[in-house]
């Protein structure tokens, strides 16, 4: 049903990557595949299979990939719609065709307004350029006119907090300065629709909130706003409406709060183990691929629950194709609401660090010791990088999960405390109680 | 429930489908971000040459180097024919007019490539980026353009024998003409880029050669009439032959010339833009 409040109609959408034909970039690359081809041999430049089901991980004959299958939905004026689902569900596909950075397969799309995606900060920026000179190159990018520029160049600079350093060039800011002038330049567009992506909120505390707060603003101003996160805590804040992607597919679509528990209860779902055993296809590149992530307990077994006071284990077996360049294993603890609680690395194992290892199967394991978790679920995302530069070369997120649980035996930290217990972790510290002297 | 909406019930302001119209050029879409051109034009500009100590006088030092080496590469040490005309002024607006279009040229085939981080994060109408390119090097060219018309002045005084003529008045379209050959071609070696990258090594390489089947560094008048053909099918042949029967007074004019240079560049600019439109769709799955 059309109905006249709707201000996005996305209808039976579809993307396909072709895996076997994406280009290589050169000839003599091309020549190489079809002259494998021609003797029968595996193609020497597949990518890594990218599916969308985790489950049924790259068949290296799957030519096919369906990144969103079908999609259908409806976004009414003054609508704040939460994106959600897991990395590689498709949200950035979409988000992608919706800001028309490339093009589906099948389907259509119908809008009515003018669409302003921000999928980074800062896009296009000059280091040459003046800060003025790169707000209005900036806004002109991002589709204002030279005069609406004008008329808001004094908010922009106000917000931003940059107004000393206008006639400076960009090139000399820092980093953090270059993000808030990018993002007081992007505040200020007017667009009908804002499609945003959770990658805008990354920055320091203060930054996000900023952010945050410019979204709830639009919102409010009955403006429609596409939100695409995997943070269910900024989404339960700033949407009404929410929607699942799955696999490529609408897995849900309804009221933010049923959608996010929904979710969450699909985050159990979760193994305690995974395992790629295919080398060529498994996670990673040609530096490193990760074969398995487990969560074990002290005595060395697989386990999905954990004693909050008990410590935990979290292993990974990767393959180190290339010594020379030194990957190391790291771990990301979240929670289930997708704030990262800390992340840890494997080169923090001082004699490792620089031995010079044969390639091959390696195993790290990561110690967590007991009473430090909150209860509840944590979320593993399991990384290879080499550093200097720093490149990621494997990851899986949402690797394994396990379950914390508070016995409340009285020896945790909440002693015999039975009820909530705030705080995103829980652990074990040392006080120390002396008087200072008896009441006069 | 979904499906279609029966045509006229409601006017979309967008409708994004899986493949536009052949020639579904979205130059409407080009006018409204024109702003965006000019602020291309103007980073260009300004951003080329700022930490420089000369700054804009690259601009003529460029092609006055090159015509001082020509001068004494083709002029002084292997004698070639300059049709009458001072040395200086014959290579310098050879010069000025095949940098303007070999520069446009590699600047705009590197369009998709150079641009990929940007063009993955947010739309514009693509064609923006070779168009402004094409515009700030029409600056330059103007600048350059008045550079050569002080060294004509300088020669006239003297007394050489260099004249405007009549053809002078065709300025205009002969800057047209190369702007639109330039874009065509550069756009249309940038949709094929992004599937080969070879092709970037091939046209820098090529364009250094192609100017040699340009007369740039000759006269057209001492190429035999059996081999003349070849070079007249170069577009940029007749350009710059006119160009400098207009402010030197020497050269060829054929209308047959110009009417072929002018089809070519309509047809190079059109097949460039509907090819450019296709590949731009989708050229971030590829690249």
């Amino acid at each position: 049903m059309s109905d006249s409040d709707n201000i996005i109609e996305v209808d039976s959408l579809s993307k396909q990557y072709r895996l076997g034909q994406v280009s290589t970039g050169t000839i003599s690359h091309d020549i190489n595949r079809w002259w494998a081809r021609m003797r029968g041999k595996e193609d020497p430049t597949l990518r890594v299979t990218h599916t969308n089901d985790r489950a049924h991980a790259a068949e290296p004959d799957d030519e096919f990939v369906w990144a969103l299958s079908d999609i259908n939905f409806e976004v009414k004026r003054g609508e704040v719609l939460g994106i959600i689902g897991r990395n590689g569900a498709g949200k950035s596909t979409l988000l992608k065709i919706l800001s028309r950075i490339t093009a589906p397969t099948t389907g259509e799309i119908r809008v009515d307004g003018r669409i302003a995606s921000l999928l980074e900060v800062g896009t296009g920026f000059h280091p040459e350029l003046t800060g003025r000179e790169n707000i209005f190159l900036n806004g002109a990018i991002l589709g204002m006119t030279k005069a609406e520029i004008r008329g808001k160049l004094d908010e922009i600079v106000d917000f931003s907090g940059c107004a000393r350093y206008l006639d400076t060039p960009v090139k000399r800011y820092s980093s953090g300065m270059v993000v808030r002038l990018g993002f007081a330049v992007a505040a200020h567009l007017e667009p009908d629709i804002l499609i945003v992506d959770e990658v805008l909120a990354v920055g320091d505390a203060e930054f996000q909130k900023k952010c945050i707060g410019k979204m709830q603003d639009v919102a409010s101003h009955g403006r429609t706003v596409l939100f695409v996160s995997h943070n269910m805590a900024s989404v339960s804040n700033l949407c009404s409406r929410g929607m699942i992607l799955k696999n490529g597919q609408v897995s849900m679509a309804g009221e933010i709060d049923s959608v996010i528990s929904a979710y969450m209860d699909e985050g159990r779902a979760i193994s305690s183990k995974v395992l790629f055993d295919n080398k060529e296809t498994a996670p990673g590149d040609h530096i490193a691929r990760i074969q398995s992530v487990e969560v074990l307990d002290h005595t060395g077994a697989t386990v999905s629950t954990v004693d909050i006071r008990k410590p935990v284990v979290l292993q990974m077996t990767y393959w180190d194709l290339c010594r020379d360049a030194c990957p190391t294993a790291i771990f990301h603890c979240k929670d289930e609401l997708g704030n990262t609680l800390f992340a840890t690395n494997e080169f923090s194992a001082s004699e490792w660090k620089e031995v010079h290892r044969e390639t091959g199967l390696i195993t790290a394991r990561c110690h967590i010791p007991g009473n430090l978790f909150a209860e509840g679920r944590i979320i593993v995302l399991a990384a290879v990088n080499t550093y200097n530069p720093a490149v990621i070369h494997a990851y899986v997120d949402e690797a394994v999960s396990f379950e914390v649980v508070d016995h409340s035996a009285g020896d945790g930290v909440r002693g015999p405390h039975i009820g909530p217990w705030p705080g995103l972790m829980r652990p074990w510290l040392e006080w120390e109680t002396t008087g200072v002297g008896p009441l006069k | 429930m979904k499906g279609p909406v029966p045509a006229g019930e409601r006017s979309w302001r967008l409708v994004i489908r899986p493949r536009a119209a052949w020639f579904d050029l979205h130059l409407k879409d080009l006018w409204t971000y024109r702003d965006l051109v000019m602020m291309f034009v103007k980073r260009d500009f300004v951003a080329q040459f700022k930490q420089t100590i000369l700054g804009p006088a690259w601009f003529v030092l460029q092609p006055l180097l090159t015509t001082v080496v020509f001068t004494i590469v083709f002029g002084n040490i292997a004698k070639l024919s300059t049709d009458g005309l001072p040395k200086i002024l014959f290579y310098l607006s050879g010069n000025v007019v095949w940098m303007y279009f070999s520069g446009v040229l590699t600047a705009a085939s590197n369009t998709f490539v150079g641009n990929a981080n940007l063009f993955g994060k947010v739309y514009f109408p693509r064609l923006a980026v070779p168009l402004s390119l094409a515009i700030s090097h029409v600056l330059k060219f103007v600048l350059q353009f008045a550079f050569l018309l002080c060294f004509i002045a300088y020669y006239w005084l003297k007394g050489a024998s260099v004249h405007f003529t009549a053809y002078a008045w065709l300025f205009p379209l002969l800057v047209l003409l190369m702007a639109g050959q330039a874009l065509g071609l550069g756009i249309l070696f940038s949709s094929m880029t992004t599937k080969y990258r070879d092709l970037r090594f091939l046209l820098e390489f090529g364009v250094r050669l192609l100017m040699y089947a340009t007369p740039v560094v000759y006269p057209l008048s001492i190429i035999p009439d059996q081999w003349r053909w070849f070079l007249l099918l170069n577009p940029m042949t007749p350009i710059v032959e006119i160009f400098r029967l207009a402010f030197l007074g020497q050269g060829t004019y054929s209308a047959w010339q110009l009417g072929y240079c002018i089809a070519f560049t309509l047809l190079s600019l059109l097949l460039g833009v509907a090819i450019f439109n296709r590949v731009e769709r989708t050229f971030m799955d590829t690249v």
